[in-house]
């Protein structure tokens, strides 16, 4: 093992910075030099331990890796390490036109992958300057909101499976699986849908799935209380919970905080509410607020929120109005494929538009929608070509999980768990 | 009230800016001298106290080649600004907002490892996604898109399992 000793020594860095360190020695030297409020006890010998949590560890909701500096039981400090599902798909994104960065949304967030799609086409759509109809517009809110349940579903889950009640965990998997089967029939797909397109989605949607989507809500109400009613008097589960890993609102502001994480520390910020996009502005909503800002002010944020958001689906089915789900302009929109196959106009504008990609104009733009873990945006850099110049994943997941090692400075190692479970992280978000 | 960058000028006649749109927000670009400056006005005296994004961008054979945005939110007013500041390929250095929103941390890391932009004052200035050894950033357009083969060195085991041979560990 000298050898790879010697090496690593004899690499040296482009960075200025730390020129002296080892590269891998870095995230050490950076976890020991960071400041904390926490004092270590005087025996430090027999009391200090580094230890490596991650990136293969149930608890951390996919690859992320956690250094933490240990006194006895205590953490002293906290520093996170991301990239272990850095796939590059800002860099991906600029080598492929408009159109076909689609799917690669999906495997973002992939809990709740039909918001994606929507984040992403909309900051398509306003650089483009594509006014979509409103059935359109009521689809891909029923189609967030039903994500925001799945999404919220698994994070209730996942927290309570991280402090030991595992049946929540089994029952959460069993409402998002009917919910997978929604999409099965509106969508066609289960999981990585790639529903929507630039200027509407890929189909209607049928009285089917509308079926199917009331009979899952009137079902929805029984499923939460079996949730509420082993967690909510579950003195093992409040105990775990409350006064752990708490966020002052000042602190999530400077931190970048957005969504339910946010709203656990008494914020009420919610872009559906704050910016209105879509036909957010015309429903009727509440937004939910915690004072608390602990991870049990978290978990209750999301669990209201189903609610909630299935209030804004029964809304939107009632008021789904008739019309195009698709808007129409053929220079930007790739027609639909009866008219490709019939007319010749709209068969060199397919041609067009799949080879090249549509032209835009030449522009910055930024584009954010509320979805489950927080405001997820692109920052669109245009140079008039086809394909995107930059375009930039503002991941919700990267920003929440940023807090992680003020969160954890000065808890126990069993809260580590709890608090991750709170924030939610998704790794494919976080890493890009 | 809604806030536009002519009013950082009231108070401060030296300012220099240039206001751009970014998909209809208020957006400005300032030299780096100032931004640290501007940052902490912005927060102090006009409330955007959310810091929602920073990003870098590869302008490419234009004269400063490397530009920062940092995406503002005002929770109150609902309203979204963006700062922008430049640097140039031979000098990219910019001035680290760290210490006015401490959010910037990982946003200025990420600028770092994917263009080189040096934020100077930032605590912890390490590469956010790719290995510390990684020599290249991938996010400029000079990068291939295949990657640099070879960049990434494969983990290496002296004691690696003899049953697979060489050829099985593609090397």
């Amino acid at each position: 093992m000298t050898s790879v000793a010697e090496e690593n020594e004899t690499i040296t860095s482009p960075n200025p910075v730390f020129q002296e360190v080892p590269p891998r020695q870095k995230i050490l030297e950076a976890l020991m030099s960071k400041d904390t409020t926490v004092s270590i006890d005087e025996d430090a010998l027999e009391n200090e331990m580094i230890l490596n949590m991650g990136p293969q560890h149930p608890a951390t909701h996919g690859v992320l890796r956690i250094l933490l500096r240990l006194d006895g039981e205590t953490v002293v400090s906290a520093e996170s390490e991301l990239g272990y599902l850095h796939r590059g798909y800002e860099k991906l994104a600029e080598n492929m036109t408009y159109h076909e960065y689609i799917p690669h949304t999906d495997r973002l967030d992939y809990i709740s992958p039909v918001a994606n799609n929507v984040a992403y086409c909309m900051a398509v759509e306003k650089l483009m300057k594509i006014e979509l109809p409103p059935r359109a517009q009521y689809i891909r809110v029923i189609c967030c909101e039903l994500a925001r349940i799945s999404s919220h579903l698994l994070a209730m889950g996942a927290l309570a499976m991280d402090v030991g009640a595992l049946t929540v965990f089994v029952w959460v998997i069993r409402e998002r699986e009917k919910i997978y089967d929604i999409y099965d029939v509106l969508t066609g797909v289960r999981f990585t849908v790639s529903y929507m397109r630039i200027g509407g989605m890929a189909q209607d949607i049928a009285e089917d799935s509308i079926q199917m989507i009331r009979a899952y809500l009137d079902g929805l109400p029984d499923a939460i209380s079996d949730i509420a009613k082993l967690l909510h008097k579950n003195r093992i589960f409040l105990e775990r919970c409350s006064g752990v890993g708490i966020m002052p609102p000042e602190e999530a502001l400077d931190l970048g905080w957005t969504g339910p994480n946010l709203r656990g520390s008494g914020i009420a910020s919610d872009l559906r509410r704050d910016n209105p996009y879509l036909v957010y502005d015309q429903l009727d909503f509440d937004v939910i607020t915690r004072t608390e800002g602990d991870v049990l002010a978290r978990y209750m944020v999301r669990f209201e929120e189903i609610k909630q958001s299935s209030k804004i689906i029964r809304q939107c089915l009632d008021n789904l109005p008739k019309g195009d789900y698709w808007a129409t302009d053929a220079k930007k929109i790739i027609p639909r494929k009866g008219e490709i196959y019939s007319n010749m106009e709209e068969l060199i504008n397919d041609f067009m538009l799949v080879n090249f990609g549509q032209a835009t104009p030449v522009g910055e733009t930024y584009h954010a929608i509320e979805a489950a873990k927080g405001e997820l945006g692109w920052y669109l850099v245009s140079n008039g070509t086809g394909f995107p110049w930059r375009s930039k994943i503002r991941s919700p997941s990267f920003v929440n999980l940023q807090a992680l090692s003020r969160l954890l400075e000065g808890c126990m190692i069993s809260d580590i768990v709890a608090i991750i479970g709170s924030i939610d992280p998704i790794m494919g978000e976080a890493d890009k | 009230m809604i806030f536009s960058f002519e009013q950082l000028k009231e108070q401060d006649a030296g300012l220099f800016f240039e206001t751009v749109d970014v998909g209809g927000e208020a957006a400005a670009i300032f030299p780096r001298e100032q931004i640290l400056g501007v940052a902490k006005r912005l927060k102090d005296e006009f409330g955007f106290l959310q810091m929602i994004d920073a990003l870098g961008h590869d302008r490419m054979e234009r004269k400063e080649r490397f530009e920062v945005t940092y995406n503002l939110r005002n929770h109150k007013t609902k309203q979204r600004i963006f700062l922008k500041v430049r640097c140039d390929e031979r000098d990219p250095h910019v001035p680290s907002l760290v210490s006015v929103w401490s959010g910037c941390n990982w946003h200025e890391r990420e600028a770092y490892d994917m263009f080189g932009v040096i934020f100077d004052g930032h605590p912890d200035m390490r590469r956010m996604y790719l290995p510390e050894d990684f020599e290249y950033y991938p996010l400029r357009k000079d990068f291939p898109l295949m990657g640099v083969p070879g960049s990434i060195p494969l983990p290496h085991h002296e004691d690696a399992d003899p049953r697979f041979t060489v050829a099985d560990r593609g090397e």
